[in-house]
C-alpha cells in the first residue's frame, strides 16, 4: 500500500472544507432571506435594555447615553435606522435599514445595540433551564 | 518501547500544556466582539497531536482532564457542560474521520472544530430550550473551520518535527 503522509495538506482536505463552507455558505443565505420580519426592535445600552419599540408604530427617538452619547432611532414603515449619531465613525448611522428577525445596528463607541425581534404577543418568552 | 511510567508522565505534561495554552486564551481578548465566547481552541493542538501519535485513548484522556480541570480553574457548570458536549461529539468525529482515511491531519481538525462549536450549541439549544440558538451555527461554523484549520497546520507541523520517540 502507498504510503500517505498525514502531516501535509492533501487535495481532499481543500475539497473537504470548500464544501464545507459552500454548505454554509447555502445555509447562511437560506436563514438570511427565510427569515422573517420582525416586530420590535430592542435598544439595549451598555448590555442593558434601554427600550423596546413596536416597528409598527412610526416615531424618531433620541437615546442618550453616558455624557453626551446620542444617537436618533428612526422607525418608519416597519423599518429602523440610526439617523444621526454623536459618534466620530457614524458607521450606526451608515447601517442600512434594518426590519429582519435578528438583524441588529451596533453603535460601539455609544455602546448601542439595536436589534430587530419578534415579540409574541404578551409575555416575554420563558427560559427553561 | 514506551513503558506505562513514561506515557503516564508524558500525558501529565500533555495536560499540564493544554492548561498552559487554555490560560493563555483565557487572558487574550475575544477575538471578535459581536459573538462572544469564540475561541482559537489552542489546547486542540496538543490533542491532534496526541490523537495521531498515542491513539484515541491519550487524546480522549487527556481531553476529558483538560475540560474538567479548565472548568475548576476557570469556568462554571454551563461552561462544563458546554465543553464536554463539544469535547465528546468533535472527538468521535475525528476518530471516525482519521479512521475512514481520506483528510490528512488538517481536514480532520477542521471537521472537529466545526463539531466542537456544533456540539456547543446543540447543548446550549437542549439546555435553554431555544431553537433560534442554530443561527448562530452558521457564524460559529464559520469560525470553527477556520480555527480548525490554524490548529490542523499547527499540530501537522508538531507531528512532522517532534521525534518520534515522543
Amino acid at each position: 500500500m502507498e504510503h500517505i503522509d498525514k502531516t501535509r495538506l492533501r487535495r481532499n482536505d481543500v475539497i473537504f472544507i470548500a464544501a464545507l463552507l459552500a454548505v454554509v455558505a447555502i445555509a447562511g443565505a437560506c436563514l438570511y432571506f427565510l427569515r422573517g420580519e420582525g416586530n420590535t426592535v430592542t435598544v439595549t445600552v451598555d448590555g442593558e435594555v434601554y427600550a423596546t419599540y413596536s416597528l409598527a408604530v412610526d416615531r424618531v427617538e433620541d437615546i442618550h447615553t453616558g455624557k453626551d452619547g446620542l444617537n436618533r432611532l428612526v422607525i418608519k414603515d416597519g423599518k429602523a435606522w440610526v439617523e444621526t449619531a454623536s459618534c466620530p465613525d457614524g458607521i450606526c448611522a451608515a447601517h442600512k435599514p434594518i426590519h429582519r428577525e435578528g438583524e441588529s445596528i451596533v453603535c460601539l463607541p455609544n455602546k448601542v445595540v439595536i436589534t430587530v425581534s419578534t415579540a409574541d404577543s404578551g409575555n416575554q418568552p420563558d427560559i427553561v433551564v | 518501547m514506551q513503558n506505562k511510567g513514561k506515557d503516564t508522565a508524558f500525558l501529565g505534561l500533555c495536560v499540564a500544556l493544554a492548561l498552559g495554552l487554555a490560560y493563555i486564551e483565557v487572558l487574550m481578548p475575544p477575538l471578535l466582539a459581536a459573538v462572544p465566547g469564540i475561541k482559537m481552541g489552542l489546547p486542540n493542538i496538543i490533542l491532534i497531536f496526541l490523537l495521531y501519535r498515542r491513539g484515541v485513548a491519550s487524546a480522549a484522556t487527556v481531553s476529558l482532564l483538560r475540560i474538567v480541570l479548565v472548568t475548576l480553574l476557570f469556568g462554571n457548570t454551563m461552561a462544563f457542560l458546554y465543553s464536554l458536549a463539544g469535547g465528546v461529539l468533535s472527538m468521535a468525529v475525528m476518530v471516525l474521520l482519521k479512521k475512514l482515511n481520506f483528510l490528512s491531519v488538517t481536514g480532520v481538525s477542521v471537521a472537529g472544530g466545526v463539531t466542537h462549536n456544533a456540539g456547543q450549541i446543540l447543548m446550549a439549544m437542549w439546555l435553554m430550550n431555544t431553537a433560534e440558538l442554530g443561527y448562530y451555527l452558521i457564524v460559529l461554523a464559520v469560525t470553527g473551520t477556520i480555527a480548525g484549520l490554524l490548529i490542523g497546520l499547527c499540530g501537522a507541523l508538531l507531528i512532522r518535527r517532534i521525534p518520534n520517540r515522543w
